[in-house]
């Protein structure tokens, strides 16, 4: 049981419940891509005025993700699921038209590997991809956790704004931009 | 401030809930590419799932602590600024969104998938570093 894949709902009330954690155990407020801005200030922060403060009082952000990185190991290590992940058959059908015929793993191998490194793949997917993470999240102040979730549930009308707009980038990204770019591979 | 033995052992409880959290993450596979995707295709139920149970169970717990106003277990008075509109909302959050399709992460699942074993992933992790510093370099030049 442990080990096949968790109901929706589970995942949602425990992400959901992270919220007030965070909150009673030391009135901190859930959001996780302030930790990236805090390693550009702890490693680089190139008297850039938006790097230069202190880092260390932020210390907590940066525990939290590294307790992310910890968890995945910990499920991956003892908690694998046994079988294949189960994807739509509408999406494994489209995807397959890009050439992802791929889904024994939660990635598609033929996208994230090594291999790929120094291909226009490559390139797309982790390069101009992350990139587009890390600006985009710092530039509307948050991301899935600090607007989507957090801001939401605090009833926050830019939070919500922000989240139509994660959204909208999303739909066209997947659905037009995508496609476009696996004609080039 | 300095990093000391006594902040360390105080952050470790982050730690903790982090650990629970990238568990949660791999386990419901919200980490994996294909979720996403199913997701931006409309295909699949199942983000949506998690995302709005997370928001609701987010809402009540945040409206119960206002409504008890309860502290903090250091006793401080739990307080959440508001947020203030600005355009960056609007094209940070269309930015995010393009990204978020490609990679198939946000920050949060981006952790997680380096720890579930696809350690190329930490390519775009340095990639999301250098886009978090470029947007800190140009801040003032982009329209807010």
């Amino acid at each position: 049981m442990i080990k096949q894949p968790w109901h929706w709902s589970v995942a949602g009330i425990l992400i959901g419940l992270t919220v007030p954690t965070l909150l009673l155990i030391g009135n901190k407020k859930f959001g996780i891509s302030s930790a990236l801005r805090h390693f550009c200030a702890m490693c680089i922060p190139a008297n850039i005025p938006f790097f230069m403060y202190d880092w260390r009082k932020e210390l907590w952000n940066i525990f939290f993700v590294i307790g992310i990185l910890l968890g995945g190991i910990l499920a991956s290590k003892f908690l694998t699921n046994p079988n294949a992940i189960v994807v739509a058959e509408s999406t494994k059908l489209s995807l397959a038209k890009f050439g992802i015929t791929d889904f024994s793993k939660l990635m598609p191998v033929q996208i994230f590997s090594f291999e790929n490194i120094f291909t226009l793949k490559g390139l797309v997917f982790f390069i101009v991809g992350g990139f587009l993470v890390g600006f985009g999240t710092r530039y509307a102040g948050g991301c899935t956790s600090g607007h989507a979730i957090m801001g939401i549930s605090n009833l926050q009308i830019p939070s919500l704004i922000a989240t139509c707009c994660f959204m909208i980038g999303g739909f066209f990204s997947a659905n037009i931009l995508l496609p476009l770019l696996f004609n080039l591979f | 401030m300095m990093i000391t033995p006594s902040s360390i052992w105080k952050n470790l409880r982050y730690l903790g809930v982090g650990i629970v959290f990238g568990i949660v993450f791999v386990k419901a596979e919200i980490i994996s590419w294909f979720r996403i995707q199913e997701m931006f295709r409309l295909q699949s139920f199942f983000m949506y799932g998690v995302i709005g149970t997370a928001i609701l169970v987010g809402m009540l717990s945040i409206w119960l602590i206002k409504r008890f106003k309860l502290k903090s277990l250091s006793g401080e008075v739990i307080e959440i600024e508001d947020k203030k509109f600005n355009k960056g909302q609007i094209y940070g959050g269309l930015i995010f969104g393009i990204g978020w399709a490609i990679t198939g992460a946000c920050p949060g699942p981006l952790f997680a998938q380096i720890g579930s074993g696809f350690l190329v992933v930490f390519l775009t992790f340095l990639s999301a570093l250098a886009g978090t510093w470029v947007y800190g370099y140009f801040k003032d030049k982009l329209p807010h």
